[in-house]
């Protein structure tokens, strides 16, 4: 089955709306190019994915984010075809997948382990997909030579797979699945396999291949740093579910529960009680801070609730003295890491918990620039817009 | 997408029909009444009972046994120290024909094994007096000399998966090189040498070629009384011995299964525990 | 007493754990060995034992190397060796290759259970099992005659049997020759493919090939090293087999390990029955060349291909 080119533009990566937390609508979506609908798979008794629905748009790079078990490989092979959902169903441009066996689906798969024939050379594996392909030889040979140079591997083609680096056979893998003209490449931990430092240039490497061919990318990666660089969005899941679904920004910024909050970044957590509300503020009081403090209020609240304050260490302010600010609780440093060009407190509260506050190192360290020092009496303070109210 | 592969389960019912269909056979038939082997005349038990009042059974079965135990012992023994030496001293003088040596007998056909072994000894008697009659030693030293190989491909192919780590670690803690191998390198090998004995057992046990070769007057063993015996065609009272043969290993192996389930299963209830404790 | 001690500490161990099989090997294998080499150069002589080597014989006669090639019993002998061995071993493969193959696609569970049973038959007697067939290929044995029931009702009238002549011929060597060693093919090609990725066969499908194509491009060309070693294993040891041949086969068109048995021990030339076996052996040196060949390619490229 002939997969037809995709002259598709790379699509614009979708605004992070900062301002609405719109966290479930895809947001500035291109056409809507796969639609997964109430999937489900069951091995045996064990639910490895369970009702998931998502719809991901046409030249979008979108990221499967979760911890290791969660059932991402699962639902990458289901929409491969290597596994049948067991409720649901997956459309791909509009066709219903169910019955297509993986040879007839216009998706190409990067395996976690790259899958690379062994007994091939590099250039007939990459050619391997376009012999089922009605093209000439000489359009076959155009091809691979197109592929081997996309991916800068052209002086290695004769080589076998055990002659070459790691590095060299993520990008055969990379060009083989690519060979083809997929509308929607899946990848399965493309850069587990590499160092830190090849894996940055990878990443970025990836990305520009996809803006140059405007296939679909779902990436899967359980490392939430490579999801926030890669992706234009992305969905967490936990334990065979999606918890969220949104952009990096809406991701991090806005997230809907306990679970994606602690997930993505580092935050502090308090518990929390609605006092008052008044339009876009929400008033809540906090035992282990002592007091009541201003919040972004989120749809739904009531007051009386209890509810969970999140702050990251970021958006807190630390000060040896008290500022003029609406949020200000008093601690006293416990705990500071030197990172060099910040630093990280960990000061107690009132209530006697711990909270951890990030700040910048705008002067050197020796010249007084620190804001504050182990077992100082500081002030931190926090903008009503940082704090994220979480109701689950 | 999972899809059963029809074609292979089918051929894979075919191959176990046919493994199995002639032994099955063959237990049926112990149980036939006629005299002739081939026609089903009644049920009877009769030449069960005329295989037990045969003494010859008896005798030639113990020694049999006798025999493979001890060149299983000892091809054990002289195999495990020649894969040990393959495995662990790269370079020594005669590498290459030691390697030779112990593969030879792995492809060598029995007929010339068996001519082999014959010549050399009757060569030997002529020459040094020895061996002054054939029967029981020199059946034993043939058995010893061809399934002693098999042990040491055995256990060769284990010491090349063996984590060369684990002997280190016993040197860096003290160990002379023999004591690491009398301390590390044998238990670790042990499930090796264990699987090597019950190969040369089998082996011995089993052999008619070369034994037929080897052997002198009054030394005939199970499968030489079989092999005269089965020369002169299809008998009950064979179909008798085949089923009780076939009932022993079926048991033995059935035994040995159960107990490799429950270790197996232990071994994995433990591990389960270990990574919890972990958590 | 320190003086051994000291020797056995300081290399004593070592030389005694290479010499001690070495020093059993050439004495018991390659001694005799060589005197069948040796014996294939004498003069056969009415004697006890029955040759004769230098004094009036001469030390080297070459007279049985060439009744090898003049004497049309050998050739013949070595041809339907070679024809039933070969057969046999492209029966077994046709056979062993799927069966193996479906071992690796059934669950875990099932698997132990089969593989035993696949190895069964190798732990009962091996003379038993040429026995059943025995049994089985007789006039007027129950299989015999529901194959000639089926015979007859498929073919012309005129072409009825009583029964089929199964029993010493050629078919019931190689028959028997599969039966026998059918798990020699099996047991390797399983330990091959069970050791290939399944994510091969996955990325081939969702590269675009159907399961046959995968099998082709991808199962097949693995699986190489395993059908040489599952076929050396069979054609060597059928190639030189006595026993199946002796008790199923056609007297009248012995195979070579029959020539060799009866040149001995009925004929009592010493002498040609150890230029037979060298000659076999000399056959059998060239697949067994190609097979270490292979098996060191085979590991060299496993060591070589670090893997990622
Ligand atoms: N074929 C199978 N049979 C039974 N259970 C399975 C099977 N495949 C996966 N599972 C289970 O389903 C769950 C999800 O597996 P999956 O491979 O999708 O996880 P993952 O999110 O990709 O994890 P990782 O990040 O570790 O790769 C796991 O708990 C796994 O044990
Ligand atoms: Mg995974």
């Amino acid at each position: 089955m002939p997969a037809a080119p995709h002259p598709a533009p790379p699509a614009p990566a979708s605004a992070p709306s900062a301002q609405a937390p719109s966290a479930l609508a895809p947001s500035a979506m291109a056409r809507p190019f796969i639609r997964i609908e109430g999937v489900s798979k069951r091995f045996g008794s064990f639910q490895a994915v369970r009702d998931v629905d998502l719809t991901i748009g046409e030249g979008e790079i979108f990221a499967l984010l979760g911890g290791s078990g969660c059932g991402k490989t699962t639902l990458l092979r289901m929409l491969a075809g290597f596994e049948d959902p067991s409720a649901g169903r997956i459309f791909i441009d509009g066709q219903d997948m169910t019955g297509v066996p993986p040879w007839e689906r216009p998706v190409h798969m990067m395996f976690q382990s790259y899958a690379i024939f062994p007994h091939m050379s590099v250039e007939r594996n990459i050619a391997y997909g376009l012999k089922h392909e009605r093209m000439s030889a000489a359009q076959r040979a155009d091809r691979v030579r197109e592929m081997l140079d996309l991916v800068q591997l052209a002086p290695f083609a004769q080589r076998k797979p055990h002659q070459i680096s790691g590095g060299q056979r993520q990008r055969v893998a990379l060009a083989r699945a690519l060979a083809r003209q997929p509308k929607l490449l899946l990848l399965d931990e493309p850069l587990a396999a590499l160092d830190k430092k090849l894996r940055e240039q990878t990443q970025f490497e990836l990305m520009s291949i996809q803006s140059r061919t405007g296939v679909t990318f779902i990436v899967v990666t359980h490392d939430q740093e490579e999801a926030m660089t890669l992706a234009d969005r992305i969905a967490v899941m936990d334990r065979g579910q999606v918890r969220q679904v949104g952009s990096p920004t809406e991701i991090y910024e806005y997230p809907n529960s306990r679970f994606v909050a602690g997930f993505i970044g580092a935050i502090s957590t308090f518990a929390a009680r609605v006092v008052r509300l008044t339009g876009e503020i929400a008033e809540v009081d906090i035992p282990a801070m002592d007091g009541t403090f201003a919040a972004r209020s989120v749809p739904g609240l009531v007051e009386g609730q209890s509810v969970t304050l999140a702050l990251r260490p970021e958006k807190i302010s630390i000060a040896k003295t008290c500022p003029a600010a609406v949020n200000v609780v008093e601690g006293q440093v416990k705990d500071l890491a030197y990172f060099g060009k910040d630093s990280l407190y960990r000061v107690t509260l009132p209530g006697g918990d711990l909270i951890s506050v990030h700040a910048v190192n705008a002067r050197r360290a020796d010249e007084g620039g620190r804001p504050a020092d182990w077992d100082d009496r500081v002030w931190l303070s926090f903008e009503p817009g940082s704090a994220i109210l979480l109701t689950d | 997408m999972t899809r059963r592969p029809v074609f292979l389960i089918t051929v894979l019912c075919f191959g176990f029909a046919f493994f199995y269909i002639p032994i099955l056979s063959m237990v049926v038939y112990s149980f036939n009444g006629s005299r002739l082997a081939t026609v089903w005349g009644g049920f009877s038990t009769k030449w069960y009972v005329s295989l037990f009042s045969n003494r010859q059974v008896g005798a030639a079965l113990l020694l049999s046994l006798q025999i493979a135990l001890i060149s299983a012992t000892m091809a054990t023994i002289l195999g495990a120290m020649a894969g040990i030496a393959l495995a662990r001293f790269r370079r020594f003088r005669g590498r290459t024909l030691f390697s030779g040596l112990v593969t030879a007998p792995l492809i060598m056909p029995e007929v010339i094994t068996g001519i082999s072994s014959l010549m050399f000894f009757i060569l030997m008697a002529q020459w040094v007096g020895w061996p002054g009659q054939r029967g029981f030693t020199t059946i034993t030293l043939a058995h010893i000399t061809f399934s002693m190989v098999f042990v040491t491909t055995v256990v060769h192919a284990r010491m090349l998966q063996m984590d060369r780590a684990i002997e280190e670690a016993a040197m860096d803690l003290g160990a002379r090189p023999w004591q690491v191998l009398r301390d590390v390198t044998l238990p670790v090998i042990s499930p090796a040498l264990l699987s090597g004995w019950l190969l040369a057992f089998t082996i011995s046990l089993d052999d008619v070629v070369i034994t037929s070769f080897t052997t002198g007057p009054g030394a005939t063993t199970l499968p030489l009384l079989i092999w005269s015996k089965v020369k002169l065609g299809v008998t009950p009272d064979i179909n008798a011995l085949a089923s009780l043969i076939v009932l022993t290993v079926g048991v033995c192996v059935a035994l040995a299964g159960l107990v490799m389930n429950r270790a197996e299963k232990r071994r994995l209830a433990e591990e389960r525990l270990a990574y919890r404790s972990n958590e | 007493m320190t003086a051994l001690a000291q020797w056995f500490h300081r290399r004593g161990w070592r030389d005694l754990i290479i010499g001690i099989p070495y020093a059993w090997l050439i004495l018991f294998f390659l001694l005799p060995f060589l005197i069948v080499v040796a014996m294939s150069l004498a003069t056969r002589t009415p004697t006890a034992p029955p040759f004769g080597y230098g004094g009036d014989n001469p030390l080297i006669n070459p007279a049985g190397y060439a009744r090898l090639f003049t004497d049309s019993l050998y050739l013949r002998a070595f041809l339907t060796s070679l024809i039933n061995a070969g057969v046999a071993t492209v029966l077994c493969l046709l056979l062993g290759y799927p069966m193996a193959l479906a071992l690796t696609r059934v669950s875990k569970s099932w698997r132990t259970i089969l593989l035993m049973l696949v190895i069964l038959p190798f732990w009962t007697s091996f003379l038993l099992r040429v026995y059943a067939w025995m049994g089985l290929m007789g006039r007027n044995s129950w299989f015999n005659g529901l194959l000639t029931d089926l015979w007859n009702l498929i073919t012309p009238q005129a072409w009825a049997l009583q029964s089929i002549p199964m029993m010493n011929t050629n078919f019931a060597v190689v028959l028997v020759m599969v039966y026998t060693y059918l798990p020699f093919m099996i047991l390797p090609l399983y330990a091959n493919l069970e050791r290939l990725d399944p994510a091969l066969d996955e990325a081939a499908m969702d590269l675009g090939s159907r399961p046959f194509q995968v099998f082709r491009d991808v199962t097949l060309p693995q699986s190489i090293p395993g059908i040489i070693a599952g076929g050396l294993l069979v054609f060597i040891p059928a190639a030189g087999e006595l026993v199946i041949p002796s008790l199923v086969g056609d007297a009248a068109a012995p195979m070579i390990g029959r020539i060799i048995s009866d040149e001995f021990a009925q004929a009592r030339d010493w002498p040609m029955a150890s230029t037979v076996a060298v000659a076999l052996l000399v056959l059998m040196v060239g697949p067994t060349m190609i097979y270490s060949r292979f098996q060191a390619r085979a590991e060299g490229a496993e060591t070589d291909g670090a893997k990622p």
